[in-house]
């Protein structure tokens, strides 16, 4: 028999998952992609909680994450290419100039 | 027997999300990445979210894993030296992972859609999805229209080359 719990295990490991891809990758455009995987993990706790309660508004707002995703991607995709541009890199170590 | 396909599933999704972020190659990550998000539709194809599940697969596995996929390509990110070690061991994971999702979708598909593990017996047709959209979130559906129409207008000022840049200048020949 599974649970809700299982479902929510299984979000909470994906989003490790993705946040240890975040810090320890260098590649910009591979910390995007685990980003969008830590998104997907939110997104399975939404339908799992949604399934549990029987209520639709979890389904509803897993619609709102995609679309926010869609558009990060495009402008975050977008921002990878000029800077690309400049430095001949997309490595995020070469983009400490704001750094602290 | 749906215990067992959530099993599966979820294996097929950790293991393509391990595999996803220790990859040197982007091109691979995104294609076990890909992997993923196929595993992660079908569990939500499981918990009654049927619409869910074919957005997953249009807008995540479609439509932003294949700009990543672009935009690499385009860059030409990927490092030059091919991989080492024997064929198979480099097909055998991929292949696994495709293998078990493709078993997965067909004993769904010969299955009982309704007949979700844990909780009530909570099943969201298209139908209730969209009076549940347009009618409670309307508002919260325009923000969104906008929003992607300012990322839309956002990516293009970002990624626009030199020539349109010296042409907003004004001193293009």
């Amino acid at each position: 028999m599974i649970t809700v719990n299982h479902y929510l295990v299984l979000s909470a490991i994906l989003f490790a998952l993705g946040t240890f891809g975040v810090l320890t990758r260098r590649n910009a455009i591979v910390i995007f992609m685990c980003i969008e995987l830590m998104l997907n993990a939110v997104n399975l706790s939404f339908i799992a909680l949604s399934h549990h309660l029987g209520n639709l508004d979890g389904q509803i707002f897993v619609f709102f994450v995609m679309t926010v995703a869609a558009a990060e991607a495009a402008v975050g995709l977008a921002l990878m290419i000029t800077f690309f541009r400049n430095r001949e890199s997309i490595e995020v170590d070469d983009i400490s100039m704001l750094k602290w | 027997m749906t215990a067992a396909i959530f099993y599966i599933l979820s294996a097929a999704a950790l293991l393509a999300t391990l595999m996803a972020i220790t990859r040197k190659n982007p091109v691979h990550a995104v294609i076990y990445l890909v992997h993923a998000f196929f595993a992660l539709a079908l569990i939500f194809f499981i918990l009654g979210a049927p619409l869910v599940a074919a957005w997953e697969v249009i807008i995540y596995a479609g439509a932003i894993m294949v700009l990543f996929l672009f935009i690499i390509m385009m860059l030409e990110l990927t490092p030059g030296e091919a991989a080492r070690g024997p064929g198979w061991q480099r097909w055998a994971p991929v292949i696994l992972l495709s293998g078990s999702i493709v078993v997965c979708t067909l004993l769904l598909m010969t299955a009982e859609p309704q007949a979700g593990p844990g909780g009530p017996n909570f099943y969201a047709s298209p139908r209730d999805f969209g009076y549940g959209l347009f009618k409670e979130y309307a508002l919260a559906v325009e923000i969104v229209s906008f929003q992607l129409l300012f990322a839309a207008v956002g990516a293009f000022y970002v990624g626009r080359g030199e020539r349109t840049r010296r042409r907003a200048r004004g001193d293009e020949r």
